[in-house]
């Protein structure tokens, strides 16, 4: 295969017969770029995905980043979606290999019709391309060697250019790059020049060679509408904010870390005295988990709302206190940004690994409140409500969230906030109610509901105090070995859990135009592909009952789901269908109703496999045959 | 730890302090512990100490550990709210409930397995970040509630119950503290009531982290021949560098280091330590000499007690994190919630 040296693309000729005709799309396709860690291609990425998104379509962009600060690979998946489907697709419809390392399984990835832009200024013998894709060779290094003096500059400026170049390709349009670097450098002026003289010269480059090169077009659309673009964890740290959480205590831990980073922006944006300067919160980077959880333990029985964020190895460390907290009854919310795991596992790759550790986390006999997101819109909502919980149930409650939720800027609803809104303090007896003389048993079922009032440290000099302890107690926070104050406290912590069930955010349930042929489960940052998969579906006409579960215990209406289905699928992303277990496990459903579809390789689940493997056990149960290649 | 709280009858004329409260009103339920424990006598002293500083019972937080030291937050101060958290962790639950509220008095009681062995990491970022605070730790060498295997402080060389010998070298919670930034330590003897009570006193007077290593014989595993921390052998190697006066705030007198026998010094709160100097040349103002004083008369086989060291201007944690003087746990939803029209600015920026 021919390069020419004036960089135009390959022509289609009789010698290429049999090539596939080039992938044609209109706000349809998959970007992916491949870069070395550390070279300052986030922000050209970024750029590139939020000048689509200014032109009205939505995009769903994704970085899949290595446990390093330089020189290791990084990719950034941007898919363009006219109709929104926020999900992984897979495959790439255009790559820009900017990484040597990884050049020939990037190339793999090319859909067959799809296309290449690369950095040709070394020559790469055609032997390294591909026969059935479109080359785009741009001397990116040659060309800012020319235009800027300062290496650093060169090295930055040349992820702008192919910005450029593909902004040329695809049709965005000039003027939006040009306002979004204004935004992003603004007040500091001087840097927004060379970026635009680095763009414009990318894009000179572009209309010059490649003006109809590729068949995938970015057309100005309406369909992002009032959403927002933002990332999971910096929602979760603005629903903390919003619900009133004064304590974070943290221990750096990727993909959880830019939760309490956030957290520490908006306070000092929104939290700061403006007469004294003085913060009305306060942030401790622990020096590990255990003490990180402690505090927030800590600081939860003392009467403040108090929160930590962690991952997988984090919640394994934390198990010892979480038992106490479950057992002493004291309010704690943990958001679990999930990584794949065992151990150190993929720390940079998503799972829904860890239902299991914190449902049960802890020895001894435990159940936890366990929240489940679907995207950033309800990372701010459920980690709001997980501070009232918390509170209400005076126990620990769980944010699970992932990687792909938490760590991509993700389209969602805007965040809303009712001002007539109060904090739910849940139980807690004050001075005045002291005073009265009302009976005050720490661990005394007063309403039935199985949670009891408690006493703030300080607030009457003589009644309300009483001591916490993780050992066995009565209802009067007495220490007690007897047997029968022991199984007091622990069938009224499982009528407390009842209690949770109507508390906690209800499942969204999704019923099927037809009969349903079978039903199916999921949760958190499966949500889109779902929602894509099931659109699938339906075009082949598969009807599928669905619902999202967001929250564990689980409310009723899940078990009425399962039990007007005599299948149904439980979509996750991790090996041992942790969710199902717990299904199984508190609902005692039959397991053989309940099929698993499991992905869990480290990268978010796509609709195509969703489709795929709904297909394939349809097929095997004979119910219904799929249309071969529809699934694809 | 028991169920039995103590009568609450008393003599009629018992004294009572400015509050109006006699010494049984700082009282606990009945200590479990053996007889003749060290721990024990802690607690006496904890209860003189805030009897006599005239501290409302209920604005103390006690926080502990576990083990036999841990227990006894249940046998004095019986109008405070206690917590008796996990094994060496109590570090952690005291910076985060002293971050909630930083109004009340922290005393946290901890023994030497619990706060030198399994909790020696939480011990040392607790007084590293300059938590308000009285930290006890109840230090008798083993471990009691298991029966008597070595502890992280047990000397080398010293003796357990059953004959075996400490090969391991010990810490001296005392000079790692200094180490680390702490800014009131003391040594003490539970046996040396007249020594604890004001130290006690000037610990929960003082602004910041305060430490009190207090040598507390266990009865039962380690009070025998041969080890160095029985009754009889820290009365036998008590060097005591100075005694303190404790004299809570008065107005119009300053401060100041008067040359001679005995040093001044003012705390934050206005009270006022006055040490009676026992060694030449000993300065409670110099943590380095501190360490080497220490240890030179620990390699002599002596235990050195008094107060070792104390910065009367520390500041505390909620100083370096510039929180508002109103506790946390106070604050409500108008101080919290930046409220919708913040929210539909930053929708409109994230748009």
């Amino acid at each position: 295969m021919n390069v020419p040296k004036d960089g135009r693309p390959r022509t289609e000729g009789a010698a290429h017969a049999a090539r596939p005709a080039r992938i044609s799309a209109v706000n349809d396709f998959v970007v992916k770029f491949a870069n070395v860690n550390g070279s300052g291609s986030a922000s050209a990425n970024e750029l590139f995905a939020r000048s689509i998104l200014r032109m009205g379509v939505p995009v769903s962009p994704r970085n899949i980043f290595p446990s390093n600060i330089q020189g290791l690979p990084t990719w950034y998946e941007v898919r363009v979606t006219e109709q929104g489907h926020l999900g992984r697709r897979g495959g790439v419809d255009l790559m820009v290999a900017m990484n040597p390392q990884t050049w020939d399984r990037d190339l793999k990835e090319i859909e067959p019709g799809g296309y290449l832009l690369y950095d040709s200024t070394r020559p790469t013998p055609p032997s390294r391309l591909r026969d059935d894709i479109t080359v785009l060779p741009v001397p990116l290094t040659e060309i800012a060697a020319a235009k800027f003096a300062d290496p650093k500059e060169r090295q930055l400026l040349k992820n702008i250019m192919y910005v450029g170049v593909l902004a040329a390709t695809l049709g965005i349009e000039p003027e939006v790059i040009a306002q979004l670097l204004g935004e992003q450098y603004k007040g500091k002026d001087r840097l927004v020049k060379p970026n635009l003289d680095a763009f414009m010269t990318g894009l000179h480059y572009g209309r010059e060679h490649f003006e109809d090169a590729t068949h995938l077009r970015i057309a100005r659309s309406d369909k992002v509408g009032d959403r927002i673009f933002v990332e999971g964890n910096a929602a979760t740290a603005l629903g903390c904010v919003y619900g009133g959480a004064t304590v974070c205590a943290w221990y750096p831990i990727t993909p959880s870390t830019s939760v309490a980073e956030a957290f520490q922006k908006y306070c000092a944006k929104y939290r700061v005295d403006a007469a004294t300067g003085r913060n009305r919160y306060a942030v401790v980077q622990a020096e590990d988990e255990l003490a990180s959880i402690g505090m927030v333990i800590g600081a939860g029985w003392n009467g403040a709302r108090a929160f930590t964020a962690t991952s997988g190895p984090g919640v394994s460390l934390m198990t010892e206190f979480i038992g106490l907290a479950y057992f002493a009854e004291v309010p704690a919310v943990i958001i679990n940004v999930q990584r794949g795991g065992p151990s150190t596992g993929m720390p940079t790759r998503t799972q829904q690994s860890d239902l299991l550790a914190c449902a049960y986390a802890s020895h001894g006999d435990t159940k936890h409140v366990l929240l489940f997101p679907e995207d950033p819109h309800e990372c701010f909502e459920f980690a709001a409500a997980a501070l009232d919980l918390a509170e209400r149930l005076q126990t620990p409650v769980f944010l699970m969230t992932d990687l792909d939720i938490g760590m991509n800027h993700r389209l969602c609803r805007p965040f809303k906030w009712d001002d007539s809104r109060r904090y739910d303090r849940g139980k807690v007896m004050d001075t005045a109610t002291l005073e009265s003389g009302a009976d005050f048993g720490r661990y005394l079922d007063v309403d039935g509901d199985g949670i009891p009032y408690r006493t703030l440290p300080g607030s009457h000099a003589t009644r309300g105090a009483y001591f916490t302890r993780g050992s066995t107690k009565d209802a009067y926070a007495r220490y007690s070995e007897v047997g029968t104050d022991y199984v007091y406290n622990m069938e009224r912590l499982l009528r407390k859990f009842d209690t949770a069930r109507a508390l906690v955010p209800q499942p969204i349930i999704g019923r099927a135009q037809g009969k349903a042929a079978a039903g199916v489960i999921y949760y958190g940052s499966t949500s889109p592909a779902m929602a894509e998969a099931l659109a699938l579906l339906r075009a082949q006409d598969v009807q599928l009952d669905h619902l999202r579960v967001r929250a564990f215990p689980f409310p009723e209406s899940v078990a009425d789901f399962i039990a007007r289905h005599e299948t149904v699928f439980v979509v996750e992303q991790n090996r041992d269908a942790q969710l199902r277990t717990l299904l199984v496990n508190e609902l005692g459903i039959d397991p053989a109703r309940l099929v698993p579809v499991l992905h869990y390789d480290g990268t978010p689940i796509t609709a195509r496999f969703i489709v795929n493997a709904v297909a394939e056990r349809m097929q095997a149960r004979n119910v219904r045959a799929l249309k071969p290649g529809m699934a694809a | 730890m028991t169920y039995l709280a103590k009568p609450r009858l008393h003599h009629p004329d018992l004294p009572t302090n400015t509050l109006g409260y006699t010494r049984r009103d700082y009282e606990g339920k009945i200590s479990t512990l053996c007889a003749g424990c060290g721990h024990d006598s802690i607690s006496a002293a904890i209860i003189q100490a805030c009897w006599e500083l005239s501290i409302e019972p209920h604005r103390v937080a006690k926080l502990s550990g576990i083990g036999c030291s841990s227990k006894t937050p249940d046998y004095f101060l019986g109008n405070s709210h206690g917590f008796n958290s996990v094994h060496g962790r109590m570090p952690s639950v005291m910076t985060g409930a002293n971050l909630a509220n930083r109004d009340l008095i922290y005393l946290g009681v901890s023994g030497d397995g619990d706060s030198a062995s399994i909790g020696l990491g939480q011990f040392a970022h607790l007084i590293r970040r300059g938590v308000n605070m009285t930290y006890i730790c109840e230090n008798n060498g083993v471990y009691g509630l298991t029966k008597g295997q070595f502890s992280a402080t047990a000397d080398r060389g010293s003796k357990s119950k059953r004959g075996a010998v400490n090969r391991d070298a010990p810490i001296d919670m005392v000079s790692l503290a200094l180490q680390l930034g702490i800014t009131y330590v003391a040594r003490s003897f539970s046996g040396d009531k007249d020594q604890l009570v004001p130290l006690i006193k000037g610990a929960l007077s003082h602004r910041g982290a305060a430490l009190l290593d207090v040598i507390s014989p266990c009865v039962a595993f380690n009070n025998h021949a041969g080890s160095t921390k029985s009754y009889d052998y820290v009365r036998e190697h008590n060097d005591a560098v100075n005694r303190l006066d404790f004299m809570p705030r008065r107005e119009g007198i300053v401060a100041s280091y008067e040359p001679g026998e005995v040093i001044e010094i003012t705390q934050h709160d206005g009270s006022r330590l006055r040490l009676r100097k026992l060694t030449d040349g000993f300065d409670p103002g110099d943590a380095l000499a501190a360490i080497t004083h220490i240890h030179q008369h620990h390699a002599r086989g002596e235990i050195v007690t008094g107060l070792l060291y104390v910065d009367p201007s520390a500041d505390d944690l909620h100083e370096h994190l510039n929180t508002v003087p109103t506790p946390l746990n106070r604050l409500t939803e108008s101080d919290l919630c930046p409220g919708s029209a913040a929210l539909e600015r930053l929708n409109a920026d994230l748009a």
